[in-house]
C-alpha cells in the first residue's frame, strides 16, 4: 500500500483526512484508487490527459513527480501538495 | 421572493428578498474560496442548481444541487476535452464560464462553455457531460479558437443562448471567434459576425474573429439579438445577418464599451449595458468614475443615462459579463453584480439604483433564481 498525503484543497474529499491510504504500482493507479473510493478528487489534480495540473505538485519521497506514470513501491509516501498559486 | 444567485471570486452567496424587493437576506458563503464563474438555477425545475467552480490549485468541477441548494455534489465527470496523444491538441478546461439550461422541451440537458473555448453538453442535469464534436472537433476549431490568444483568463466559449422556438437552433458567443450559429443542436456552426468591427486584427471586418462579450435574445422576440462586443454594442434582426452598431448613438464620451447586455423580459425594444471605459489601456471600470447603466427604448435608435443612486464621481468598478440580470416583475427589477463586490439593484428599470451587498468579493455571476 502507498501512504498518500492529502492537501488541505482537498480533505473535503476524505471526510477530512490528510492522510490516507491507496493501492497501485503508479502514480496514475494511486489517483484511481483514490477517485474510486473519494470521487472526483484525480480529476482536481491531473486533466484530462494526464497532466498534473499547473499549481498541484507531487512527489514521492523528496523527488518531485512530473509524470503520473512514476512507478510506486510498496510502503512508498505519495505526498500532493497545492503549489503557491497567487490570490 | 426574490432571490439572487451570486458567483464571486472567492466562493458564491444567495440574496433573498422579503418579497417586495425592499429588505434582503444573505445566505453563505457556499464553497468559500472556490472561483465561481457562474451559478445557475434551472428555470424548467428551480429545484436544480449547478455551480461552475474551480480554486487557484485544483483543476475545474461543477457543483450540483437538486433540492433548491440544501445540499450540494460534485459532478462524476465534469466538462472534459477527448483524449489525445497530439501534445500540440491535447487540450484540458481549465474552468468551466458558462451553465445554460437546454431548451424547454429537453428536461435535464443543460450546455456548458468553457475555457479554453470548448462545448459540452449534459443531458442528466449535470451529472455528466460529453464534449461536443460538431463544435470542438470542427476543422475550422484551432482557427476559431487559437490556443493562447482570447481574455486574460485564457480563450472562452462564454456564452450559449437557445432559440425558445427551435431546441436545434442556438447561438453561441467565443472571445476569439465571435458569435456562431447551428440549426441542428450542435452538429455544424457558422460564423454569424457580419458588420461586427474587430479593430485588433487587420482586417477589421473579418468573417470569424471577433470578442463577443454577451449576446441575448429579446425574450418576446427572439429573432433580435443584442450583442456587447469588445468593439461595441450591437443588434441583429433575423433573417438578417448584418449587425448594426447602437452603441454608436450613446455619448462619445462615454463609448459602447462593455461586458454584457440585458434585454427587457417583455418589450423587445428595450435593453440595458453598462459601460467601461475601453480607451487608452483599457482600465475597465466606469468612465471618469461615475458609474452608470445606459437603456435604450427604441431598439438602439437613442440611449438614456441612468445613474441616480450610483457614485457621482470615484466609483472605480465594473460590471463582468454574468453579473447583470433582470427579473420578471413590472417595473422589472435590475441587478448587477460589480467588480468591488456590491450588489445593486433598481425596482424601477433602471431610473434609481441603490446597493443591497457590500463586501463580497469581486463579482463574477448574478442570476435571478426562476
Amino acid at each position: 500500500m502507498i501512504q498518500v498525503l492529502i492537501p488541505s484543497q482537498l480533505n473535503a474529499y476524505c471526510g477530512g483526512a490528510s492522510r490516507v491510504e491507496a493501492a497501485g504500482t503508479a502514480i496514475d493507479e494511486v489517483l484511481d484508487d483514490l477517485d474510486r473510493r473519494f470521487p472526483g478528487i484525480r480529476f482536481r489534480i491531473v486533466d484530462e490527459q494526464d497532466r498534473i495540473r499547473p499549481h498541484m505538485r507531487l512527489f514521492v519521497g523528496r523527488d518531485a513527480a512530473r509524470d503520473i506514470r512514476r512507478p510506486l513501491r510498496d510502503g512508498e509516501e505519495l505526498m500532493i501538495f497545492g503549489a503557491l498559486s497567487g490570490g | 421572493m426574490t432571490e439572487l444567485l451570486i458567483g464571486t471570486r472567492k466562493g458564491a452567496w444567495i440574496y433573498r428578498d422579503d418579497g417586495a424587493r425592499g429588505e434582503w437576506r444573505v445566505e453563505g458563503p457556499i464553497f468559500l474560496g472556490q472561483i465561481v464563474n457562474h451559478f445557475v438555477a434551472d428555470p424548467r425545475d428551480p429545484k436544480v442548481r449547478l455551480m461552475a467552480a474551480k480554486t487557484g490549485h485544483l483543476g475545474p468541477t461543477i457543483f450540483r444541487s437538486l433540492d433548491g441548494g440544501a445540499t450540494w455534489k460534485e459532478a462524476r465527470k465534469p466538462p472534459a476535452f477527448p483524449r489525445s496523444d497530439d501534445p500540440d491538441t491535447a487540450r484540458a478546461v481549465s474552468h468551466s464560464f458558462w451553465l445554460e439550461p437546454g431548451h424547454a422541451s429537453e428536461p435535464g440537458v443543460w450546455w456548458a462553455g468553457t475555457s479554453p473555448v470548448g462545448l459540452f453538453v449534459s443531458e442528466d442535469n449535470g451529472e455528466t457531460w460529453e464534449s461536443v464534436a460538431g463544435f470542438n472537433e470542427h476543422p475550422m476549431y484551432w482557427q476559431w479558437a487559437p490556443p493562447g490568444e482570447g481574455t486574460p483568463d485564457g480563450p472562452m466559449l462564454n456564452q450559449i443562448v437557445i432559440d425558445p422556438r427551435d431546441a436545434a437552433h442556438m447561438y453561441l458567443a467565443t472571445s476569439t471567434a465571435g458569435v456562431f450559429e447551428t440549426h441542428d443542436r450542435g452538429a455544424s456552426w457558422t460564423p454569424l459576425n457580419r458588420g461586427v468591427e474587430a479593430n485588433f486584427l487587420p482586417d477589421p471586418y473579418p468573417e470569424f474573429g471577433q470578442d463577443a462579450h454577451y449576446i441575448a435574445l429579446a425574450p418576446t422576440n427572439p429573432d433580435r439579438l443584442w450583442q456587447q462586443n469588445h468593439c461595441g454594442v450591437y443588434r441583429l434582426d433575423r433573417p438578417g445577418v448584418d449587425w448594426t452598431r447602437i452603441g454608436k448613438a450613446m455619448p462619445a464620451e462615454i463609448g459602447d464599451i462593455g461586458f454584457t447586455i440585458i434585454p427587457h423580459p417583455r418589450d423587445s425594444d428595450t435593453a440595458w449595458v453598462f459601460p467601461m471605459d475601453g480607451t487608452d489601456v483599457w482600465p475597465r471600470v466606469s468612465p471618469g468614475g461615475r458609474p452608470a447603466v445606459y437603456a435604450t427604448r427604441d431598439g438602439g435608435k437613442s440611449w438614456i443615462r441612468q445613474d441616480r443612486g450610483f457614485p457621482a464621481e470615484q466609483g472605480w468598478f465594473t460590471v463582468k459579463r454574468q453579473a447583470f440580470c433582470a427579473d420578471q416583475f413590472d417595473p422589472v427589477g435590475l441587478y448587477l453584480g460589480a467588480t468591488n463586490g456590491e450588489v445593486w439593484m433598481s425596482g424601477d428599470e433602471g431610473e434609481a439604483w441603490r446597493p443591497i451587498a457590500t463586501h463580497l468579493p469581486e463579482i463574477y455571476s448574478l442570476a435571478v433564481a426562476p
